[in-house]
């Protein structure tokens, strides 16, 4: 039996709509993945330390309050500070166009905003999850 | 062996993977549990059950804080279900610890029961060692919260906590008779609520109804009145029930000692001894079944049961017990019945 794809769904920061990452949380267990969802207000912080505990593959941070140049970066380093360069990070909400670049520039190439379909949030992790070695 | 060396040094990287691994069952789990058995047994082990609605996510956040202020390590196994058709899972249950968030002295992990039915996932147990090797004082374990069926944490835990919680319906419904048995303490949570002192009335009356045989082995206390919970005169253990507000931590801090309290008579009441004992056999049973059934399927030719016997055994050529004593004795699986 393949290991489930782990995946952390969080909301970093002051946004408190949650709706959309509850959808997207649901639509990767139902593509048979495991969501520790970790709900709002939370600091870049707590998101990796959650992720290095849960030793997830992946960390999909749900931001619609526009302060992704802020938390992303954040997310980021302290994933990499605890080691955990190999987690897919991915991001969804509302990021404008402009700021993809930035993005890139991070290393998140996931990035999801209003319309998206699950389908295609799953076809991407399932392509790009690593597949972590002990 | 690398992770197992990071992991006792207290990297928590390591103990993350370790998990993992365990929890994976790959080949390297084997040689990882042997490494990490000798460095168990010293965390007390505490189950926490009950029914959904009842409260546990916030119960065990507020417990853990209670044995942190006491300057206590604790690890954390929140168990959630796997859902059987999709094969994924929800773990939300950390939702309702970000108070230890920040803390080093917790570390929080959460299972999916990937297709195990008890409350458990089948390699709880093996996380457990790993936190346990990792040196957490306290290990916290929740359960899925099915209420009546949750048989596993009663040999995976040493204390088990059954957490009730007022209005959730009848309570003499509410309350069933496995989840008594397996029950060292309860926990009336939510008793801000209307009906709080009814539930505790309705379990000291279950408690009265006459002795019944507590989840150790031993006739738990009749609940007679007068009767004081915790160790009684004749070396029983009567539990207790506290109420609780979790989300507020009122009461939490009672509940936790009355954790130690029975944590110090099964210790001193020979009690714990017998548990391990217990839980070494039924660990042993289990792995030697999964190796026996392993060599026996490495055996088949398609390194599976045969279909030929299947299909007998289905057809009612062939009954299955004596399928079973031919593949045992390694004979011809078409060999005629008579």
């Amino acid at each position: 039996m393949p290991r489930p794809i782990r995946v952390l769904v969080a909301k970093p920061g002051l946004d408190g709509h949650d709706r959309g990452a509850k959808v997207v949380a649901r639509a990767l267990r139902d593509a048979g993945m495991e969501v520790i969802y970790t709900g709002i207000r939370q600091t870049p912080e707590m998101i990796a330390e959650a992720a290095l505990q849960e030793d997830v593959n992946v960390v999909g941070l749900s931001i619609l309050s526009g302060a992704h140049k802020t938390l992303c970066p954040r997310v980021v380093e302290l994933l990499r500070k605890q080691g955990l360069d190999d987690v897919l990070v991915v991001v969804g909400g509302i990021i404008p166009d402009e700021d993809l670049p930035f993005m890139h520039g991070l290393g998140i190439q996931g990035v999801f905003g209003p319309g998206t379909s699950t389908q295609d949030i799953i076809r991407f992790i399932r392509e790009h999850a690593p597949r972590v070695a002990a | 062996m690398e992770l197992l060396d990071r992991l006792l040094a207290g990297e928590r990287r390591a103990l993350a993977r370790a998990i993992s691994c365990v929890e994976d069952q790959g080949p390297e789990a084997r040689a990882l549990l042997a490494g990490l058995y000798p460095h168990t047994g010293r965390a007390h082990v505490i189950g926490v059950t009950g029914a959904p609605g009842t409260g546990k996510s916030s119960l065990v956040n507020a417990l853990a804080r209670a044995y942190r202020a006491q300057g206590l390590t604790v690890g954390i196994i929140a168990v959630d279900p796997t859902s059987p058709f999709s094969g994924g899972a929800l773990l939300g249950d950390r939702v309702r610890m970000r108070d230890l968030a920040g803390d080093q002295g917790t570390f929080i992990r959460s299972m999916a029961t990937r297709g195990s039915l008890g409350g458990l996932a089948h390699t709880t147990g093996e996380v457990v060692l790993a936190l346990d090797a990792a040196g957490f004082e306290r290990i916290l374990i929740e359960t899925v919260g099915v209420g009546q069926a949750e048989v596993d944490i009663a040999s995976a835990a040493h204390t088990t906590v059954v957490v009730e919680a007022p209005g959730l319906g009848d309570e003499i419904q509410a309350i069933k008779a496995g989840v008594l048995e397996i029950a060292d303490l309860f926990a009336v949570n939510k008793a801000d609520r209307e009906g709080a002192d009814h539930t505790v009335m309705a379990l000291k009356m279950m408690q009265g109804l006459g002795p019944s045989m507590g989840h150790h082995g031993v006739s738990a206390g009749s609940g007679k009145p007068g009767h004081q919970p915790g160790e009684q005169p004749d070396g029983t253990w009567l539990p207790p029930i506290t109420k609780t507000v979790a989300i507020h931590g009122e009461g939490v801090p009672a509940l936790r000692d009355w954790i130690e309290e029975h944590a110090a008579y099964l210790e001193r009441s020979g009690l714990r001894g017998r548990w391990e004992l217990a839980r070494a056999r039924t660990e042993l049973e289990h792995i030697l079944r999964d190796r026996l059934m392993a060599t026996l399927l490495a055996r088949q030719p398609a390194g599976q049961l045969p279909d030929e016997i299947l299909e007998a055994v289905a057809g009612r050529r062939l009954d299955p017990y004596t399928a079973a004593e031919r593949l045992l004795a390694g004979r011809e699986p078409s060999e005629p019945v008579r």
